[in-house]
């Protein structure tokens, strides 16, 4: 019976790894991540992933409360704060996110505001939808572990 | 890591003259990564602790500076056991930019031998040029990726060897040494004539950043042999880290 739970966990990931793949949620520079993950680092991915969230957020209220400004015109701080968004969501491969944020720095760089405000909802609905989808992944990573642990000395996820 | 005699003989006779310990840690390349994103920095962290090297990551040029003494104008040598062997940092960081950096890495008489690699997630060949001109060792469009830390830790392995030879003969041009080096040596000759061009065509390299290194070590091309060698089976005997 937890060999079948095992078997079925498995399939689960991967096929929302897959998903995630196909629609260019993510990209290869996640899988380099999982790559750089071993019995000396078995948390690294979440681990980044977390800091990566966590970075976001901040930069996602950032955005929202300069474009709330009624008399924003610091489009140069938005860039600096969009620059960076793009830069950790490259480095962990959130690859729709990081074009949205490419779209949005362009729009930036006309001081196009309503194409701003439009490019801002579209990344805030991205990272919602990444950031539900990942922790799905964890979880689903760590009852693997939790079905593997009970027979199987741990072994690569 | 699969070394052949000739190479090991050379490092034990070094430690001799020079007193180094003779312990593993000695092998290891010690890199200083500079990045202002933690989540980079964690990154490239995970990336040169899986390449077996030393990490210490901090997130401004400034303090990169600390680090390595410089801004305080302070003899560096006693304070430091770990010396530095590589510097890794990124281009875009507010204050100090990575090129900043690197132009005070390269002005210092005591740290300009140390190889400086930029990063950066722009491919802007204006920006590359710039850098590599202020003598960048390299420069990598991020996504770091294993295979790009592969890649420049093979070369400046091989500085890191020659540099210890260097350091009896103050003031001499490093690339002017490795030349001497290639016709004096009895070691095989792969090891010491593999430019930096060459390394950026290792076999699990398919990354789509660019190869500017050729670019910098051209003064030592004259005494390499062409990239031909890059594929020749003796260069990869040499390569440390497994695939």
């Amino acid at each position: 019976m937890l060999g079948l739970a095992a078997d079925r966990l498995r399939a689960d990931m991967n096929r929302l790894l897959a998903f995630l793949f196909h629609q260019g949620i993510l990209d290869e520079q996640f899988l380099q991540l999982q790559q750089l993950q071993d019995e000396s680092s078995p948390n690294f991915v979440s681990e980044v992933v977390n800091i990566y969230f966590h970075e976001s957020e901040k930069l996602l209220r950032s955005l929202r409360s300069l474009l709330m400004d009624r008399e924003f015109s610091d489009y140069n701080k938005m860039g600096i704060h969009l620059n960076q968004f793009m830069g950790s969501s490259s480095s962990i491969g959130a690859n729709r996110i990081r074009n949205v944020c490419v779209a949005f720095r362009a729009a930036s760089e006309q001081n196009n505001r309503a194409g701003c405000l439009r490019a801002l909802e579209l990344l805030e609905h991205e990272y919602c939808f990444l950031k539900n989808k990942l922790h799905e992944l964890f979880q689903i990573q760590q009852q693997r572990v939790l079905a593997a642990g009970v027979r199987y000395p741990m072994q690569n996820i | 890591m699969a070394r052949d005699g000739g190479v090991t003989w050379r490092r034990t006779e070094k430690i001799d003259r020079f007193n180094l310990s003779a312990t593993d840690t000695a092998e290891e390349l010690h890199v200083l990564a500079v990045d202002d994103s933690l989540v980079d920095r964690k990154v490239i962290e995970r990336l040169l602790r899986i390449s077996s090297c030393k990490v210490t990551a901090v997130d401004s040029g400034i303090r990169a500076l600390q680090f390595l003494g410089l801004d305080e104008e302070k003899n560096s040598n006693g304070f430091n056991d770990l010396k530095v062997d590589l510097i890794i940092t990124d281009y875009c960081m507010p204050g100090m930019t990575g090129y900043e950096l690197l132009k005070k890495v390269k002005e210092s008489s005591v740290f300009r031998e140390i190889p400086v690699v930029i990063m950066s997630s722009e491919n802007v060949l204006a920006r590359i040029d710039r850098c590599l001109e202020e003598g960048a060792e390299d420069f990598i469009v991020k996504p770091v990726k294993l295979s790009d830390v592969k890649r420049i830790k093979d070369y400046t392995t091989r500085e890191f060897r020659v540099g210890e030879e260097e350091r009896t003969r103050k003031g001499i041009n490093k690339r002017k040494q490795r030349d001497s080096f290639d016709l004096s040596s009895s070691s095989p000759p792969s090891i010491l004539s593999s430019s930096p061009v060459l390394s950026s065509s290792s076999p699990e390299s398919q990354s789509p950043s660019p190869s500017p290194p050729s670019i910098p070590s051209a003064s030592s091309a004259p005494s390499s042999p062409s990239p031909i060698d890059s594929h020749s089976p003796t260069r990869r005997v040499k390569t440390t880290s497994s695939e």
